[in-house]
């Protein structure tokens, strides 16, 4: 299974696995990874599972759609390198991938 | 004497079970009022998720009333159309619709609110939190005790206005017009209140306009400053809007940063005295302050629907909304949904996930005070468990006239320390 490090505000970080086909955010919800509150259930619609993807990885999670590019518009702290977790699907491509939580979901 | 025994339930709950799904209004807003909406909308989630409604006063409107059906909707902007051109975000057509971000479709609408995005920044509301909870606890320690009083009009309207007040920078002493410009936006013509048609809507409408260009005036000469008139009289999207879209967001503004909270602040009295159990739950672990302020927020569903109109014909559960066909979504029934929510008819202040609830819409239009909202009643809440170990209230809850506004004008309490 692909494994994914999300690392929180403090610095700490956490490795866990899901299977191909998962989305991020559900792969963190269900390893009881903090930072993520995932308010819509990963619909693309409440922009609580926001995280900053490293650049090494930006790339390789593809274009946000229409729906998340103004979902992001909305949350706070937004970056040029911050998704939706919920949006991302975990592939081998992916395996490794590293992301940041930030200090809170808004 | 129950404060909270409903001499209507048992003959509306019969009601709902009997009548012809075709004779259903779910907007009849006698419904909310009375307390008794909750079994025609389990009878419509059950049996009919996508109703339709020949209504003679707002019009024919379908209805969903499931929690998915409402997700998916919301975030189906390309059919589901949210703007004033069309009707707006309520049932009831207005001659003139104002504008207001909440009404538009992108891309008008992400740019007006990116406007006044800033006020609720995570850092603003860290700064605000000090004094936000000072203001709360002046007004719990003014209470008199031992004594009834209506909570909403002591606690709740008091506490939402001064929140108003600050937000806009509007002079304090003046803050309870806030509160009166609010409650006439929304005031159904047939409630029996002060607003009995349009023409005077738009009358006390027009006062409030005239005051906040006053304001606007002022600040639109000065340095940029941190307050929602600021804001949007130097906002790239906002500084050349017509005196009425100024209205219209200055109206979305206020009743959404006062009808809800307040409306919250009153319900959350009226569930922990309903589940006594939830009560002394609360008070053995107040850490479950937190929880339970979403709890609350999903309970009260403060805003019972927002409307949508659809742009082009869509097909759902076998039938068809027509192109300009009006919609519902009942975010009171979808709080309600077994299929989303666990045990939905109960009160549980410490649920897994609590934020999972409707009450706040979801998608582009999601409310932009969610977070605010959350920060006021755990404040309120905190500060209430340090000085009183019960409030009781100690008369039936008079609400709100209206199928969109699930709200109280009057909670007797009493306060004990
Ligand atoms: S879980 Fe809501 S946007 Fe991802």
């Amino acid at each position: 299974m692909p494994s994914a490090t999300f690392i929180d505000h403090a610095g700490q970080s956490r490795t866990v696995e899901g299977p191909e086909g998962e989305n991020l955010m559900r792969v963190a919800v269900l390893n009881d990874v903090p930072g993520i509150d995932a308010d819509c259930g990963g619909e693309c619609a409440c922009a609580t599972c926001h995280v900053f993807v490293d650049e090494a990885w930006l790339d390789k999670c593809g274009e946000p759609s229409e729906l998340e590019t103004s979902m992001l518009s909305f949350a706070a702290t937004a970056q040029p390198n911050s998704r939706l977790a919920c949006q991302i699907i975990l592939t081998s491509a992916l395996d490794g991938i590293v992301v940041e939580t930030p200090a809170a979901q808004h | 004497m129950d404060p909270f025994h409903n001499p209507f339930i048992a003959e509306h709950t019969g009601r709902a079970r009997t009548i012809p799904l075709e004779e259903f209004s779910p907007a009849n807003p006698k419904y909310m009022e009375m307390d008794v909406w909750q079994p025609y909308f389990s009878r419509l989630r059950e049996e009919a998720p996508l109703h339709y409604c020949e209504d003679k006063i707002i019009g024919p409107y379908w209805s969903l009333t499931r929690y998915k059906d409402i997700m998916a909707t919301e975030v189906n902007t390309r059919v589901f159309s949210s703007s004033s051109t069309f009707g707006g975000i309520t049932l009831m057509d207005q001659r003139e619709e104002l504008p207001m971000f909440i009404a538009m479709d992108q891309p008008k609408h992400d740019e007006q609110r990116k406007v006044v995005q800033p006020i609720v920044s995570p850092q603003n509301l860290e700064s605000m939190e000090k004094l936000i909870r000072q203001r709360t606890q002046k007004v719990l320690d003014a209470l008199p005790h031992n004594e009834t009083f209506n909570w909403v009009e002591k606690v709740s309207i008091d506490l939402t206005n001064m929140m108003l007040a600050t937000l806009f920078d509007f002079p304090f002493e003046d803050r309870a017009l806030l509160t009166y410009w609010s409650d006439s936006a929304t005031a159904n013509t047939l409630g029996g209140g002060h607003i009995d048609s349009e023409a005077t809507r738009e009358r006390i409408l027009a006062e409030c306009l005239a005051y906040f260009t006053r304001l606007w005036n002022e600040r639109v000469n000065a340095e940029p400053g941190s307050d929602l008139v600021s804001m949007l009289a130097h906002g790239p999207a906002t500084r050349n809007m017509s005196p009425r879209e100024y209205l219209g967001n200055l109206v979305l503004l206020i009743v959404g940063g006062n009808d809800t909270t307040r409306n919250s602040m009153t319900g959350g009295v009226c569930f922990l005295n309903q589940n006594p159990d939830e009560y002394a739950k609360l008070r053995a672990n107040p850490a479950l302050v937190e929880s339970m302020v979403s709890e609350i927020i999903r309970y009260q569903t403060p805003l019972a629907y927002m409307r949508r109109t659809a742009l082009e014909d869509f097909e759902m559960h076998g039938q068809t909304i027509r192109k300009g066909d009006k919609l519902a979504m009942w975010y009171a029934s979808g709080n309600r949904d077994g299929e989303a929510i666990d045990n939905p008819d109960q009160f549980i202040i410490d649920r897994a996930r609590p934020r999972q609830h409707l009450s706040f819409g979801f998608g582009i239009h999601r409310c932009v005070g969610n977070r605010l909202a959350e920060l006021q009643l755990r404040i309120l809440w905190e500060e209430i468990l340090q000085r009183f170990s019960k409030i009781e209230v100690v008369g039936p809850p008079k609400r709100v006239f209206s199928a969109f506004i699930r709200g109280y004008t009057e909670l007797p309490v009493r306060v004990s320390r």
